[in-house]
């Protein structure tokens, strides 16, 4: 503990090392006379006073006090806040942070066949969003084909249908590749649409240097939480750390991964577990890629995060300000990476799709809206508002504008992206910070005793945490313990239904066509002989990246470079567990 | 919430089949519904993700169930749930209990209930109704 205050206090010098000296001896003196002001204060006014609950706590169950003070923030502004841009990160990681640019706006979208979906990124785009977001159907998530017959009924419905490189030339038609960045929530399979991208890019003449974009490549929380793996956890992973580093020598502006809390929380973790077990997976990436000999600087500024933004307003702003000077501290005191860029945490957030209601769907706009605010209070890099409608169906397009217009709202009307963390210094979001850090870092170090994030989550501990903590919420919303406006309270007799979006169920059809065309017209032999160099680099220990590149160019489909890689590595069944 | 057993366990607990179809891998809702039934005194099986619906079927038949209840959230429902139904009555399971839960939008209520979805529990819908609906279905 020592070591690290030294660390802290070494980039700022010695001039501040005497600043702190003083401040601490005014504060020390100041604090004593506020702490009997404050007793005082309780005795006289507020303590006799009935309150609405015996007791407060916070959405994941921290307790809640009356009134914060100073006397129970942050103790020392300079090594615990500092000044967004620099070490700990505490108030951001750029210096200007929405002064200078707007958080990115964008909006996951994707269904249908790829003309429909691109047709739908060009509105959103014309609309002013600032960045794609795709989503892939399951089939493309699981490494399937179109046609596969486990793929019936699930093409194109949560995500649009990629099969090969065919498709993603239509998905990407018109969009410049070279000035639009491009998230993609892909994961098992995140190597082989990586690939189709980079094909994509080649044909438009946009070299690789210039791509920018995300790939969430984030397997550990498909095993925790998302399901959708398909190899066991090894060849997972190592086909992680071959994306870091190939990413590192031809994409040097692309985020290599997306290590995401996101899906835990809607799994029904809390806020400090969100932070523990995303950070926790971090460590596990970043421990693999140095022990496989890159060095942590050379990809360590590439990783990205996607947190939840959830309901609790004010636990919220803290988490994500907790999350920030965490992994800095973690990054630079505990792997030693020297490269500021290496020890901040850049994120994406997404707000909550399982706070949302079925019931009086209008009502989620304004709780959008709430989530949004506190990812932007919170600092986020990029943000995606849910839809009114998610509890139903996919958006339709009228109610995908309205959570675009919300992030809108909030960057051009509210005042609250013209001066950097207007939050820090709350006496209670500086507590809860401190708070949702320490309880962090002790989950943190429960898992590296245990042999880090693979390892708890392959025996089960984080998946079992989460479980408790889902069905901890659904008894306390069943007792009426926990209010859900429009649910187990306020609720209507009768409610109108809305419109939904309506899928086109000639999806499937058209898309095994498609394939049907690609596999009579392409060049058999060359599709053959890419997937035979592609397993003997499985089997081996070569990037796997080149050889899935040159599988994806001979317009091999996802099922078939899936196949080869499942050929070699097997496939990942684990016991199901409640 | 409570559900007890017949008085000196004369009559055996309802059992129950969790079965998550298709390649969803949303499962919250599946395992907080079969703790909550497990609480409610049922006998409760989780199948696990990424089930067919004739993996479904087998299991349903082998644990001899009573009910057979399936969440979905991908969207594929229209497609999979009269596909498990028909496999159940394949596995000659004509009489067994079949609900469902997820995101189902209620435009597809009437041809899910005519292909032998009994009853379809939304999002926000408490244990204990979807509890007091099997025990108001199964024999007892």
């Amino acid at each position: 503990m020592d070591d690290r205050k030294k660390r802290e206090m070494a980039p700022t010098g010695e001039y501040i090392a005497g600043m702190n000296t003083y401040s601490q001896e005014f504060r020390q003196q100041g604090l004593e006379g506020l702490q009997q002001a404050k007793r005082r204060w309780e005795e006289e006014e507020a303590g006799g006073r009935p309150e609405r609950q015996g007791s407060f706590r916070t959405a994941s169950d921290l307790a809640v006090e009356r009134l914060y003070t100073p006397l129970e923030s942050s103790p020392d502004y300079l090594s615990n806040l500092g000044f967004p841009g620099r070490f700990p990160f505490t108030r951001g990681v750029q210096p200007t942070m929405y002064r200078g640019r707007f958080w990115t706006m964008r909006q996951y979208a994707g269904f249908g066949t790829a003309e429909e979906s691109n047709r739908r990124y060009k509105y959103l785009l014309e609309q002013g969003q600032t960045g794609l977001s795709v989503a892939f159907d399951l089939p493309t998530q699981l490494g399937l084909d179109a046609d596969d017959p486990l793929a019936a009924g699930e093409v194109g419905k949560v995500g649009v249908s990629i099969s090969s490189l065919e498709d993603m030339e239509v998905l990407l038609d018109g969009i410049p590749l070279d000035r639009v960045s491009t998230s993609m929530t892909i994961n098992a399979p995140a190597a082989i649409l990586l690939a189709m991208y980079i094909a994509v890019a080649e044909k438009q003449g946009v070299p690789t240097e210039k791509l920018s974009g995300t790939i969430q490549n984030d397997i550990l929380k498909e095993y925790a939480a998302r399901g959708t793996y398909i190899f066991p956890p090894e060849p997972s992973l190592r086909l992680i750390t071959d994306v870091f580093s190939f990413c590192a020598r031809h994409l040097p502006e692309w985020n290599t991964i997306s290590i995401s809390g996101y899906h835990m929380r809607e799994a029904g973790c809390t806020a400090v577990q969100e932070v523990a077990f995303t950070l926790a997976n971090g460590l596990e990436y970043v421990q693999r890629a140095v022990r496989a000999g890159l060095d942590v600087d050379a990809f360590a500024p590439r990783l990205s995060f996607f947190f939840n933004a959830h309901m609790d307003f004010l636990e919220e702003v803290a988490k994500f300000r907790a999350a920030r000077r965490l992994w800095a501290r973690l990054m630079r005191d505990r792997v030693g990476a020297r490269d500021p860029r290496s020890w901040m945490l850049r994120f994406h957030t997404q707000t909550a799709g399982s706070s949302l209601t079925a019931q009086q769907p209008d009502n989620n706009v304004v709780r959008v809206a709430l989530q949004a605010l506190a990812a932007v209070l919170g600092g986020t890099q990029s943000l995606h508002t849910n839809a009114r409608d998610e509890a139903l169906a996919l958006p339709t397009e009228e109610s995908a504008r309205v959570a675009l217009r919300t992030q809108q709202i909030i960057a051009y009307e509210s005042g609250v992206a013209d001066t950097v963390d207007p939050l820090g210094g709350s006496y209670y979001v500086e507590h809860l910070t401190d708070r949702i850090e320490a309880e962090a870092l002790a989950y943190i170090d429960r898992i590296e005793a245990m042999g880090g994030a693979a390892t708890a989550i392959e025996r089960g501990f984080v998946q079992r945490e989460i479980q408790e903590a889902a069905y901890r919420y659904q008894r306390q919303v069943e007792s009426g313990e926990r209010l859900v406006v429009g649910v187990n309270r306020f609720t209507l007799e009768a409610e109108a239904q809305p419109e939904l979006l309506t899928l086109n169920p000639a999806v499937e059809a058209h898309q095994a066509e498609r394939l049907a065309r690609l596999r009579r017209q392409r060049n058999g032999g060359a599709v053959e002989q890419a997937l035979t160099a592609l397993r003997r680099a499985a089997e081996g220990g070569d990037n796997l990246l080149p050889p899935i590149l040159d599988a994806v160019r001979a317009y091999a489909t996802i099922g078939e470079i899936s196949g080869a890689l499942r050929s070699v590595f097997g496939e990942y069944r684990p016991a199901a567990e409640v | 919430m409570a559900f007890q057993a017949g008085p000196q366990g004369s009559e055996r607990p309802i059992r129950v089949l969790i079965g998550k179809p298709g390649l969803d891998g949303h499962d919250r809702g599946a395992k907080v519904i079969a703790r909550g039934l497990r609480d409610a005194g049922m006998e409760v099986i989780y199948t696990g993700l990424r089930q067919t619906p004739e993996q479904i079927a087998r299991v349903a038949s082998q644990e001899d169930v009573d009910v057979v209840g399936l969440s979905i959230l991908s969207g594929a429902h229209n497609a999979l749930l009269p596909r498990v139904v028909e496999a159940l009555h394949r596995e000659g399971m004509e009489d067994v209990l079949v609900v469902a839960g997820g995101v189902i939008p209620e435009r597809d209520l009437p041809s899910l209930r005519q292909a032998g979805v009994a009853a379809v529990f939304g999002p926000g819908t408490p244990i204990s109704d979807i509890a007091a609906f099997i025990r108001s279905q199964v024999r007892t």
